[in-house]
């Protein structure tokens, strides 16, 4: 037999089989599980029908959000509230509307456009200053609170720890003891100006093996949930699609 | 008895049986929006408690708005008494004649709700409804209530501060930012500020090398989020050193997006960077592109990339999320030196597990002033650290005069 024929009888046979089992299972589940293989083709190596699945993954995906966002941004959040804000100020008479505030949004997503236009296209870089600006002011205070004050507030607590009888409960007592321990030696590692070195290197290190035991408990968790993940495609295969398992 | 009529008994039974759990029902069970009625089953009707006192309401302080805060004193039937309260509904009216709606429920003991249903501006009214109640041998749950009088008039509105964030963080932020302040003063002086060495900035430098030297590409991935994120500007900055290094060795680099604005961005940062080393021929607007704001689409992208153009450096500095593992994994399989860095605490062990070299959380951000040695981020960075330490003792402290039962400063840290 021809080489060259043989792809041409793979991909026969392939829509045959597709078009068999999309009859018999329904055009759309037969077509998730297509892609579904498609994408764990990968595992094997890369190949053409992974490349296919990709391509079509990454196109569709890229064409959803962009009308995604068109309805939920451009439309929700600025042309209904423009309108309402119209409607209210304009023709029930009912004075300023705070939705005016989303035109300014809205102007400055026209100034980005500006781009587009090589002569004028330094004014796409304003709107970009007023995000990286606003982003770094609005979380500067989320950050400090999460991150230093709640941490700092939650590991003071006294180290000897009480039962609901008033004995001494020493399984507590030993928790609070690696949480104050681990949280203080974990900030010791996350300080820049001085070398890991001597007593303030060990410190360091108690830290940095703090971290890393979380980051190993964390593993296993997340590991797990992956695992779920997994099962939830070989599930859509073997019982959605082939209804091997009832 | 004839095999036609036993349905016809079978149905009659039923329509009984179910017209007397029908007749059974308690109306009241369910407390109606207007008004509290009920059933007159006086032989099983709970004694009604004292009604509640001193019913007062007001906007709820340090919000964005649209919170009534609503306060009473007890009923004398709640904890002292009958002690026959059971809960409490506060009901809403926009008049004192009106119709009033439900718009909270307390439990017995507790003297404070807040309606988080508020019109801002719209004046409203309250009254609260004490309420007992039995249960009856079938099961059935009867109520007595009693109602309160009615509440002053009230309206809701935003405030522009929260005055008690304000006073426990602001002591914070002057302390940073004057030290920030100082240390930028002391760099632009020309003062040397040390930063201890970071094991995967150090790295940098080779990596980038390592692309140049080998021919391939090296790939750079600013994270799957967008410019509203900390991390991806810190993800973006890191990205302008590491493009002048790649413009200084003739390297190619390349970097995949998954959003817009990130590639408008990078693209700016990029550029400069292919300036600022006097090479503004090399820029190509192609370096920095757009893949698809799906987050698997993207992650399949960027596998099917590295398998195929097998990048000798991969860099992945920004927030993660699942697709952390996805990447550095594959990335790992073709044998390039990775360099990670996120603040993504779930997303950290896979970098540490499968990159040569993890930036951890707040390395991430010291990362840019390290590379940069610009005196605003090294004055920033040293700032942070002053604040570091000034936390470390403030910890240590307070865990000490809690342990010795001085006093439990913890409550200074309680942000509402």
């Amino acid at each position: 037999m021809n080489k060259k024929v043989v792809p041409f009888i793979v991909i026969a046979l392939g829509i045959g089989l597709f078009a068999i089992l999309a009859a018999s299972r329904g055009f759309a589940v037969t077509l998730g599980a297509f892609f579904t293989i498609g994408i764990f083709s990968f595992l094997y190596k890369d190949n053409p029908y992974y490349k296919f699945s990709e391509a079509l993954f990454v196109g569709i995906s890229a064409g959803y959000w962009f009308v995604s966002l068109f309805w939920q941004q451009m439309y929700s959040k600025l042309f209904s509230q423009v309108a309402e804000a119209y409607q209210h100020t304009f023709v029930n008479g009912g004075g300023w509307d705070d939705r005016w505030m989303m035109l300014v949004g809205g102007v400055l997503g026209v100034m980005m456009l500006m781009r587009l236009f090589p002569k004028i296209g330094w004014i796409s870089r304003w709107p970009l200053a007023v995000i990286v600006g606003a982003t770094a002011g609005l979380y500067f205070i989320n950050y400090f609170v999460s991150n230093g004050i709640n941490q700092i507030g939650a590991t003071i607590a006294p180290l000897q720890q009480y039962g609901k009888d008033g004995s001494l409960d020493w399984w507590a007592s030993i928790s609070q003891f690696l949480l104050v321990v681990g949280t203080l030696s974990g900030l010791v590692y996350f300080y820049f100006s001085k070398e890991h070195k001597g007593a303030f290197g060990g410190v360091a290190k108690i830290g940095i093996w703090t971290l890393m035991l979380t980051f190993g408990a964390s593993f296993g968790y997340t590991v797990m949930s992956r695992m779920s993940l997994l099962i939830g495609r070989m599930d859509y295969l073997v019982s959605t699609w082939l209804g091997l398992v009832k | 008895m004839s095999r036609k009529t036993l349905p016809i008994i079978i149905i009659l039974a039923m329509a009984i049986t179910a017209g007397a759990a029908f007749a059974q029902i308690d109306t009241t069970a369910e407390i109606p929006d207007s008004t509290i009625a009920v059933t007159a089953v006086s032989q099983r009707l709970p004694i009604a408690p004292a009604p509640v006192s001193s019913v007062t309401a007001k906007d709820t302080p340090n919000d964005a708005g649209k919170s009534i805060t609503i306060n009473w004193d007890l009923s004398p039937d709640d904890l002292g008494g009958r002690k026959n309260v059971a809960k409490y509904i506060v009901l809403r009216g926009t008049s004192p004649t009106g119709t009033f709606d439900t718009v909270g429920s307390a439990t017995a003991g507790m003297h404070s709700v807040s309606d988080a249903q508020a019109v801002d501006g719209v004046d409203y009214v309250y009254k609260v409804v004490a309420i007992s109640s039995v249960l009856t041998p079938e099961g059935d749950e009867i109520f007595a209530p009693a109602e309160s009088g009615l509440s002053n008039v009230v309206h809701s509105s935003g405030q522009w501060f929260h005055l008690v964030r304000m006073a426990r963080i602001f002591p914070w932020v002057l302390v940073i930012g004057i030290a920030v302040l100082f240390f930028i003063n002391a760099a632009k002086k020309g003062k040397k500020l040390y930063v201890r060495p970071i094991a995967g900035l150090v790295e940098v430098e080779q990596a980038v090398g390592r692309a140049t030297e080998m021919g391939r590409k090296l790939v750079y991935v600013p994270g799957t989020q967008d410019m509203d994120n900390v991390q991806t500007l810190a993800g973006v900055t890191i990205l302008g050193r590491i493009a002048k290094l790649a413009a200084e060795y003739d390297a190619q680099i390349d970097v995949p997006v998954s959003r817009s604005l990130v590639m408008v961005t990078a693209r700016e940062v990029v550029k400069e960077a292919y300036l600022n080393v006097g090479r503004p021929d090399a820029f190509n607007e192609d370096i920095v592109r757009y893949i698809t704001d799906d987050q698997f689409g993207y992650a399949a992208a960027l596998d099917g990339l590295f398998v195929r153009e097998k990048p000798a450096t991969i860099f992945y500095m920004g927030a993660f999320y699942a697709e952390s593992l996805i990447l550095a994994e594959t990335g790992n399989t073709i044998g390039a030196i990775q360099i990670a860095g996120t603040a993504m605490p779930a997303q950290l062990p896979f970098f540490v597990a499968a990159c040569d070299y993890t930036l951890i959380g707040e390395e991430l951000f010291a990362a840019s002033a390290y590379l940069s040695s610009e005196a605003k981020l090294l004055g920033s960075l040293k700032g942070q650290d002053v604040a570091k330490v000034l936390m470390l003792i403030v910890a240590v402290v307070g865990v000490i005069l809690a342990t010795f039962n001085v006093i439990n400063i913890a409550d200074w840290f309680k942000i509402g």
